[in-house]
């Protein structure tokens, strides 16, 4: 009686906790994977050279991204340490918000935790859909989101479009890229280098991402041991209960 | 040495007698099965509780300026910091879990039956204490959500008629939720709550070695005794249930623990995606929802728009909610059935309880999303909820009748 209930409750749960997880938006997916060291560190460095000039990423020390990533400290302080002196320091921007909220209107968001609170499909789908517009304060807009305060920084690598839109019933229907000024890298080339920042964020929103699956799956082998031996014990115990 | 040491302890505290009666000469049934680990599995899950948030205590700062970073700190900067927190932000959720299939436990077997009604009666209390902790320490992250979702319930206050607004107020210290909102909250999740939990444990366990437990039977134990006084379908606690329910710990531990390595947001089901964002009072989140252990009754709570209620919806929806916990406090005497377990019940309770199994899923997961969508089939969620809500009621205010009218099976003379 008890495990048919079991079943019958478990089955009828189940299509309601796939259906909480999907999302309206559109969004391309992008490739996570961690334990590509070297997609992490391209990643870190477009990051830290065009990110954090206006974003900080509060939460972060640059000594720990530094020894996560395999960096050596000379490397660090060479090329990646801009806006601080020590390598303990957190990665504040050098970007006053008061100059921010004059130049943008708004202060630019920390990115410590973008990639768990938008989702990385969403900063890889944001970063490459951005348009030259001229109604825009900034002369950029994004179609993902339309009238952000932010200028598309990485125009120089995906080069300058424009977007041609349909008009239907007086809404604003997304048709097609008119290519203008072209970047200086291919699509591809900037997709991969897209990709490769958003891997590094979704480590800066978590970093024990690195360890966590590792120690898991030792902890789970140590649990299976466990349960049998526990097992094991109990039915010994219980051969005299009738 | 020993021997002598313990007949010391024992001339000044009953420290054998108290082994005896609730460990090595404590009888339980013998046919305990798979729905009774989780009450020992509620209790571990209390104790690591007290230990992680001890430990996230001393990192963690209250005060709205510093708690959002503190908690990155923790997830960062502390060696190990995350492995504690997930183990508590999941640990939350595992609580609920237990409890849940410990509470429905005793739906199906009858352990809310006389003579258990006043286990019963302190489990609700705990039950309720728990979502008073649940929802403070909710707020401690000062995430986005956090600060939403006590926004929202402490609004729900607001909804008594003439004293609603002011006490609203009192109980946020403040116009919105703020920094002495926080303080006083964090001081009911470290302190108060968990002080009256333990005592509110420690009493449903006293309550229950004075009766003894029910089993899947539903029948008492105690009927038949050898002529030591043994009951004879009866095993001492220890070891038989010790090493039994360490086998349970080391399952569900597994569980647990999966979940803390592999998925610890579980999919925004544990951890929700706002709450990745600093507390912004200009910002509010597109969906405000608690976490999933009290959407059932969150659902509820937005069931009713019937604006032309007298004192509006709101204050009707506060009721309702409040009536659908308060009703858990008299199934003892709604249930007048002669049998108490499932097993020799007859058609209707059974399927009173299933409907009412299920429904309470369905409402848990009607919480969690927009009420103006379809996202069940034919109707708006908020519709779904509307009938939910009916069937919660049902189920309880109708059991006087289903239960009398039930044709039971005899119940054995032993266990099985």
């Amino acid at each position: 009686m008890m495990r048919k209930l079991l079943i019958v409750i478990a089955l009828l749960a189940s299509p309601a906790l796939a259906q909480a997880s999907s999302n309206n938006e559109n969004l391309d997916s992008v490739h996570i994977d961690l334990a590509d060291r070297l997609s992490l560190q391209k990643g870190a460095n477009t990051f830290v050279n065009y990110c954090l000039s206006c974003h900080s990423a509060a939460y972060m020390r640059y000594e720990r991204m530094a020894s996560d990533l395999g960096i050596s400290e000379q490397l660090l302080k060479d090329n990646l340490m801009f806006a601080a002196d020590k390598p303990g320091e957190l990665m504040v921007t050098t970007m006053a918000p008061t100059d921010a909220k004059q130049w943008f209107g708004v202060v630019p968001p920390d990115l410590s935790l973008t990639a768990r609170s938008r989702g990385p499909d969403w900063i890889y789908t944001y970063l490459r859909s951005f348009y030259h517009d001229e109604s825009t304060p900034t002369g950029w807009n994004n179609l993902l989101f339309p009238s952000v305060a932010m200028p598309h920084v990485l125009h120089q690598w995906q080069g300058t479009r424009t977007v041609h839109f349909e008009e239907v019933d007086g809404n604003k229907h997304f048709e097609s890229f008119v290519a203008g000024v072209p970047g200086q890298m291919t699509e591809s080339e900037y997709n991969s280098t897209i990709r490769d920042l958003t891997n590094f964020m979704v480590y800066l929103a978590e970093p024990a991402k690195l360890v966590r699956y590792r120690i898991g799956f030792w902890v789970m082998i140590f649990m299976v041991v466990f349960i049998v031996l526990s097992y094991t014990l109990k039915k010994e115990y219980w051969r005299d209960v009738h | 040495m020993m021997q002598s040491l313990l007949h010391w302890i024992d001339e000044r505290f009953p420290l054998t007698k108290v082994w005896q009666e609730h460990m090595a000469q404590y009888y339980a049934p013998k046919n305990f099965n798979f729905w009774y680990y989780f009450g020992s599995l509620a209790l571990l899950v209390l104790v690591l509780q007290i230990v992680t948030g001890i430990l996230l205590t001393m990192h963690y700062k209250p005060d709205s300026t510093l708690a959002f970073a503190s908690v990155e700190y923790i997830m960062r900067d502390v060696p190990g910091g995350w492995f504690i927190r997930y183990l508590h932000s999941v640990g939350s959720s595992m609580f609920f879990v237990t409890v849940y299939l410990h509470m429905f436990r005793g739906l199906m077997y009858g352990s809310h039956r006389e003579p258990r009604e006043l286990i019963w009666l302190i489990g609700v209390v705990i039950y309720v204490a728990l979502m008073a902790e649940a929802f403070f320490g909710y707020l401690l992250p000062w995430g986005n959500m956090s600060y939403w979702g006590a926004q929202v319930i402490v609004s729900l206050f607001g909804a008594i008629p003439g004293i609603g607004e002011a006490l609203a107020e009192w109980i946020r210290g403040d116009f919105v939720i703020s920094d002495a909102t926080l303080n006083r909250f964090f001081a009911f999740h470290v302190i108060l709550l968990p002080l009256l939990l333990a005592a509110l444990v420690y009493l449903h366990i006293v309550a229950l070695h004075k009766v003894g437990s029910n089993n899947p039977d539903g029948i008492e134990i105690k009927k038949n005794k050898d002529k030591d006084g043994k009951p004879l379908d009866g095993i001492p606690f220890h070891p038989y249930y010790t090493v039994k329910d360490v086998f349970g710990v080391a399952v569900f531990m597994m569980v647990y623990l999966a979940i803390v390595f592999f998925v610890p947001e579980l999919d925004g089901w544990f951890l929700e995606k706002d709450n990745f964002q600093p507390a912004d009072i200009l910002q509010t989140p597109p969906e405000i929802v608690p976490l999933w252990y009290l959407t059932p009754y969150y659902s509820i709570l937005r069931a009713v728009t019937f604006e032309w209620l007298p004192g509006g919806a709101k204050l009707w929806g506060v009721m309702a909610m409040g009536f659908a916990i308060v009703l858990l406090f008299f199934l003892p005497w709604l249930d007048r059935s002669k049998v108490r377990s499932i097993r020799y019940r007859g058609w209707m309770y059974k399927t009173m309880l299933i409907l009412f199994a299920v429904n309470f899923v369905m409402l848990g997961y009607l919480g969690t999303v927009n009420p103006g969508h379809v996202d069940l089939i034919w109707f708006k969620n908020v519709t779904w909820a509307q009938i939910g809500l009916v069937v919660y009621f049902a189920f309880f205010l109708l059991m006087p009748i289903y239960t009398k009218l039930d044709r039971n099976k005899p119940e054995p003379d032993r266990v099985r």
